[in-house]
């Protein structure tokens, strides 16, 4: 038997992890890649807390499938800004990009 | 220990060790593919949490849709220079102490909170999460209007993506 505990730490990990690339990484789709662990992070809490707290109510996995929908649209959409700004600037480092710095 | 714990803990050190090789790993494209292996990771937890559904989802869209559409961006987006200089910015030792001090607090919280090791509930043999998920989505008195906000979210993100990535002559700007 898996206590809850565990689904919650591996889950903290995972978000912590994320949050790493998303701060640190320079190109703009890692640092896509480290959101997306980081909304996986989240539905791994969301379905563990359904099953071990209420497991008679969906709202656990009703609001993971929202965020699944979320998570797709803001790749399609962030990838399609990034190959749009691709074409502009030849470039996708995010430290690079300064369009919108003054 | 149990078979499941096992399961468990071979499962959360394969998606753990993968996403740590997605924010680290120098080659854009191998992140790529260690980001779908952390995500099948993520979909032996929704296994193991009664959550079939979901397993199958994370499968076909996170995987089969996501994965692949950030591997086309890669390769649409290549710059070789990139593969070869530095991966990070200057700052990063302190998005690692954010992480690790996040972290810490997180875990701090964890311990402090007196219910944390509850033990599962068992499912009655009667229940049947599908089917409570398909009826809770499209129900009025439950989920309806979340489930057609996100489908309008996704039919607006599908044209804006088409919009934004669309080449425009020079004279528009």
């Amino acid at each position: 038997m898996i206590p809850l505990s565990w689904f919650l730490v591996f889950a903290a990990a995972l978000f912590c992890i994320g949050l790493y690339g998303v701060l640190a990484r320079k190109n703009a789709i890692a640092i896509l890649m480290g959101i997306e662990l980081m909304l996986n992070a989240v539905n791994v809490n969301l379905v563990a807390f359904w099953r071990y707290r209420a497991p008679e109510m969906i709202a656990g996995q009703a609001w993971a499938v929202m965020v699944f929908a979320v998570a797709a649209a803001e790749v399609a959409v962030g990838l399609a800004l990034f190959i749009s700004i691709y074409r502009q600037r030849k470039t996708i480092a995010a430290d690079e990009i300064n369009l919108m710095k003054w | 220990m149990t078979t499941v714990q096992i399961i468990f803990i071979v499962a959360a050190a394969v998606t753990l060790g993968a996403a740590i090789m997605v924010v680290t790993t120098r080659k854009l494209l191998h992140a790529a593919v260690w980001l779908i292996l952390s995500l099948l990771g993520v979909a032996v937890f929704y296994v193991l949490l009664n959550a079939g559904f979901l397993a199958v989802a994370q499968l076909v869209i996170y995987i089969g849709a996501i994965a692949i559409l950030m591997i086309f961006a890669i390769m649409l987006t290549r710059h070789l220079a990139l593969d070869i200089g530095p991966q990070v910015h200057r700052g990063w030792p302190w998005a690692l102490l954010i992480a690790i001090l996040l972290f810490g607090g997180l875990i701090w919280l964890l311990s402090s909170w007196s219910d944390v090791s509850t033990e599962l509930p068992v499912m009655s043999s009667r229940a049947d999460p599908l089917t409570d998920l398909g009826v809770a989505l499209v129900s009025p008195n439950a989920y309806v209007i979340p489930f057609e906000l996100a489908s309008i979210l996704l039919l607006a993100a599908l044209i804006g993506a088409i919009y934004v990535a669309w080449p425009k002559k020079e004279k528009e700007g």
